[in-house]
């Protein structure tokens, strides 16, 4: 599989005015790949998963060219979606342990999800004792109503539901962040099965939680304030950050092993800004420690190195 | 100069309360002067309503929680008010913990009319222009500005401010920095440690461990209402006997190591401690929810007079 | 940052809610005339100023009754009675719901267990027996007890949302900050609680004003209402009595049965528009 997202430009509609949450994004999942989108609040990393898959208002599709497995995904045409929504391109939504339908039994959920899908009710069903037995749940939670499973059971039955018609790109937005951390380890490592045993063909894994990235995820994509700033491999994002702002980021995490007596982190001063009517170029300037003077012209986000792209004027561009 | 000693906390659920759910069970530890302890427990543990009886803002049900040597249940009104000019305590939700309709600042005027009712102005805006800048607060970028006007981490700031209008000497921050972005967690961390060099002493509760790491000097682990684990953070963290703490050692994402190279250290590191309940081995009782092989079981009281030491047995 | 007061917010968006126009004029138009009328109309209610029984002329603009008195003059003196007893009624069903529903909201435990239990009970009585009850043994009955009265059973809708709403305030941690500040309780719900229910508590009363001038209008039309004086209901009640429906006299029941749809209908779209303009949510983009 492969994914090719050029330009992608969205925004919200509000009343005072157009939200500019997702700024020209253009990046490439490749094949089997787990990439991670990491960045805090506001940075525009669940508007790029949605935008994806289910672009409705208040969002409002302005520009860009989305390709899955060469063909072009008409994400600003919700009915034209449908075809591939499930199928080719799936997403767990954040909340979404929380959304099914609670006078429903699971089981019935799964068939009603078929029969919409136009898919055949024996396979489905089939293949379903299988993905079940993955997620190490037992078949009779298809007998069960939502509230009587517990937080992680309702996670994992999400991913088999979004996982049902073994879509070529999983999104994964939040979806460890309400859990316990042993449950968090257990469904993290279970989307990586989902990979591992050829059910989705890559996952993009929505999350501000990097330390997860750095547990199960190929490669780290990080955003700010609707931009993309820095993308590689994971253990170049968390080791040898080149972009300041993951360079600040990955330095202001508290990690086992880092005592306040020992060594005092830092964070950043100042805020995100807000994306209303954002600066011009770099949105990261005002906080950034080496903006300079071209940095109110918007950097493009290239390839510095293999499989390495920054979006930084700082850095070196290579013609290749 | 905070103790709790055997502490328990029992809701009554069900029509007319006839079940109860323990949600402390004979808890006990102290918080030394410029100390930080971290409670560090998942969710359902226990860790805030300890919070919150150390507050009164929960009654116990049984054991002391003392202060200073002074037990605090019997506090009431002008005492307890007395108790809180020198115990506070700071909340998860920054947004919440504003009443949306007034203004920030309304909460250091609260804090005026209850505790200082005769201060004059000038004396009064000097204390909150300290307080502010002690927290590391633009006082005229917050002061005279609605909650949804600023930001998490500057909301988290104002109520430590808050706080330190009063002098107090002990604060319960529970989980404070949870809910706010990465790049401002670590300044409010941090100055919460540096408050600690200026005489103040804090109950650390939170679910992330690496916080707990940074922060604190003990640390007390929490599972379902009770201490498992307790004691010195690089002691526990390097060798953690308990099978939860153990658990929880292992399960943590970490930003250095990947799971599997944990948890073979934590191979290389196995203890022969069980610290499961005795009897587990031939109990035909045995609780399928693991309790019984994890933890041992505490002494509560069945009935009046009557006090037994197993999981399986429910408080009446 | 733009500084927007949230006072201007709703003014804006009060004034541009179409709900909220048409409700607030309709109701105005009634009130404006409940008070000027009786200045207007020359007569009594109840005097005798015509031979009976005429249609709308352009001496008595609504007609006169069986008994020869002006439907006008008792159609102008019905609406201040109408619109008092929505007042009084709805305003103590409101704050008897107030003192209920706060208390039982942010005390919990066993005072809101029995206070649930008093508010279902008076819930289920049936008023109207009641009501009868009363009515064999007072002889003489005025607008004010009728007010008391519907008061009195209509508090516990008022109870239970105003306890919905202090529930979940209550929970907030603003009001276990403002407790860390030695506050007391009932300062807590006047300062803290309160303020913030003020919307809320506006739409309660609205309804609880529409729902009163309704119940009014019922009771006075099965003839429990008042024993002295008139309202729109007793118009229709004497109407309905002295044969309008068989005699043809449409001028006697259908401007108060009108009337009383028009207001208690307008204050429900108030009540909507109303809450739109509170409720972000809800408004349409």
């Amino acid at each position: 599989m492969s994914l090719r997202v050029e330009n992608l430009t969205v925004t919200y509609r509000t009343l005072r005015g157009d939200v500019r949450a997702l700024e020209r994004a253009t990046f490439g999942v490749g094949d089997g790949e787990i990439m991670g989108i990491a960045g805090e609040s506001g940075c525009g990393k669940t508007t790029l998963g949605t935008s994806l898959t289910l672009l409705k208002p208040p969002m409002r599709f302005v520009e860009g060219r989305v390709t899955l497995d060469g063909e072009e995904l008409p994400i600003w045409d919700t009915e034209a979606m449908n075809a591939s929504r499930f199928r080719k391109v799936s997403i767990i939504p954040q909340y979404a342990m929380n959304a099914m339908n609670p006078t429903r039994k699971i089981g019935k959920m799964i068939s009603e999800l078929l029969r919409a899908k136009k898919a055949d009710q024996k396979t489905g069903l089939r293949e379903l004792r299988r993905r079940l037995e993955l997620v190490e749940l037992a078949e009779n939670v298809l007998t069960m109503y939502p509230f009587e499973l517990s937080g992680g059971m309702k996670q994992r039955m999400v991913m088999v539901l979004s996982t049902l018609l073994n879509p070529s790109l999983l999104i994964a937005d939040e979806i460890t962040s309400a859990l316990d951390v042993s449950t968090q380890k257990a469904v993290a490592e279970m989307l990586v099965g989902f990979r591992d045993h050829k059910i989705v063909k890559s996952i993009i894994v929505i999350t501000h939680d990097i330390s997860i990235l750095y547990q199960i995820a190929d490669s780290i994509l990080i955003m700010y304030a609707g931009q993309l700033a820095e993308k590689a491999a994971t253990d170049v994002i968390i080791g040898a950050p080149r972009h300041p702002y993951t360079k600040l980021l990955i330095s202001s995490l508290p990690k086992v092993g880092v005592k306040y007596s020992e060594q005092r982190l830092a964070g950043i001063p100042g805020s995100p800004p807000l994306l209303l009517d954002p600066p011009q170029g770099c949105r990261f300037r005002e906080r950034c420690p080496v903006a300079f003077d071209r940095c109110p012209e918007v950097p493009p986000f290239v390839e510095v190195e293999k499989g390495h792209f920054i979006a930084c004027w700082k850095e070196p561009v290579t013609h290749a | 100069m905070l103790e709790l000693e055997r502490i328990s906390k029992a809701y009554r659920i069900g029509t007319f309360g006839g079940r109860q759910l323990l949600a402390v069970s004979d808890v006990s530890f102290d918080v030394a002067d410029r100390e930080v302890v971290s409670l560090i427990g998942e969710s359902g543990s226990g860790k805030s309503t300890i919070g919150k009886m150390i507050l009164q803002l929960i009654s116990t049900n049984s054991g002391e929680i003392r202060f200073n040597g002074t037990a605090i249940s019997n506090f009431k009104r002008a005492s307890l008010k007395e108790y809180y000019r020198n115990v506070q305590g700071v909340f998860q939700d920054p947004f919440s913990s504003y009443n949306p309709i007034f203004k920030a600042d309304r909460v250091f005027r609260i804090i005026r009319q209850m505790f200082f009712p005769r201060i004059g102005s000038k004396e009064w805006k000097d204390k909150v222009h300290r307080s502010l800048g002690a927290v590391g607060l633009n006082p005229e970028q917050v002061l005279d500005k609605f909650p949804h006007q600023l930001s998490g981490g500057q909301l988290q700031r104002f109520l430590i401010a808050r706080a330190l209008l009063l002098d107090i000497q002990f604060l319960v921050a529970d989980e404070i920095i949870s809910m706010l972005d990465a790049s401002t967690r670590i300044d409010v961390l941090n100055l919460l440690a540096g408050l600690k060099s200026s005489g103040l002493s804090i109950l650390f509760i939170t679910h992330d461990l690496s916080l707990g790491y940074y922060i604190s000097e003990r640390a007390v682990i929490l599972y379902r209402g009770c201490v498992v684990e307790m004691g010195q953070t690089d002691k526990i963290y390097d060798n953690p006997i308990h099978p939860y703490t153990r658990m929880l050692m292992e399960a943590v994402p970490r930003l250095d190591r990947r799971w599997e190279e944990v948890k073979a250290d934590l191979k290389a590191k196995q203890t022969n401690l069980s610290a499961g309940c005795v009897y587990y081995e031939r109990c035909p009782m045995v609780d399928k929810t693991d309790d019984c092989r994890m933890m041992r079981p505490v002494l509560h009281e069945a009935e009046k007079e009557h006090f037994v030491a197993c999981w399986r047995n429910e408080p009446s | 940052m733009t500084e927007t007061k949230k006072k201007n917010e709703f003014l804006y968006f009060a004034l541009r809610n179409n709900k909220l126009r048409i409700g607030m004029s309709v109701v105005l138009l009634f009130v404006v005339l409940a008070i000027v009328g009786p200045w207007v109309t020359n007569y009594l209610p109840r005097q005798f100023v015509a031979p009976g029984t005429q249609p709308p002329s352009s001496e008595f603009w609504f007609g006169t009754t069986t008994f020869g008195e002006d439907v006008f003059t008792q159609f102008v003196y019905g609406l201040q009675a109408t619109f008092i007893v929505g007042l009084l009624g709805g305003g103590l069903g409101t704050l008897i719901g107030i003192l209920v529903g706060f208390i039982a909201g942010y005390r919990g435990g066993l005072l809101d267990e029995v206070l649930n239990m008093m508010t279902n009970i008076v819930l289920v009585v049936p008023s109207l027996v009641v009501l009868l009850i009363i009515a064999a043994y007072l002889e003489v009955r005025g607008l004010l007890l009728e007010s008391v009265f519907i008061g009195c059973f209509a508090w516990p809708w008022a109870a239970r949302a105003i306890r919905a709403q202090t529930f979940s305030l209550r929970s907030r941690s603003f009001v276990d900050l403002a407790r860390l500040s030695g506050m007391k309780p009932l300062r807590i719900v006047f300062t803290e609680i309160a303020p913030n229910m003020m919307s809320y508590l506006l739409l309660v009363f609205i309804l609880q004003f529409g729902g009163a001038i309704l119940t009014a209008a019922t009771l006075d039309f099965i003839g429990l209402g008042p024993t002295k004086g008139i309202s729109l209901g007793l118009m229709m009640h004497n109407a309905v009595q002295w044969g309008a429906l068989i005699l043809g006299m449409w001028w006697w029941f259908i401007p108060p049965g009108l009337a009383i749809t028009a207001i208690v209908g307008a204050l429900y779209i108030t009540n909507v528009g109303l809450d739109e303009v509170f409720n972000p949510k809800l408004r349409e983009m």
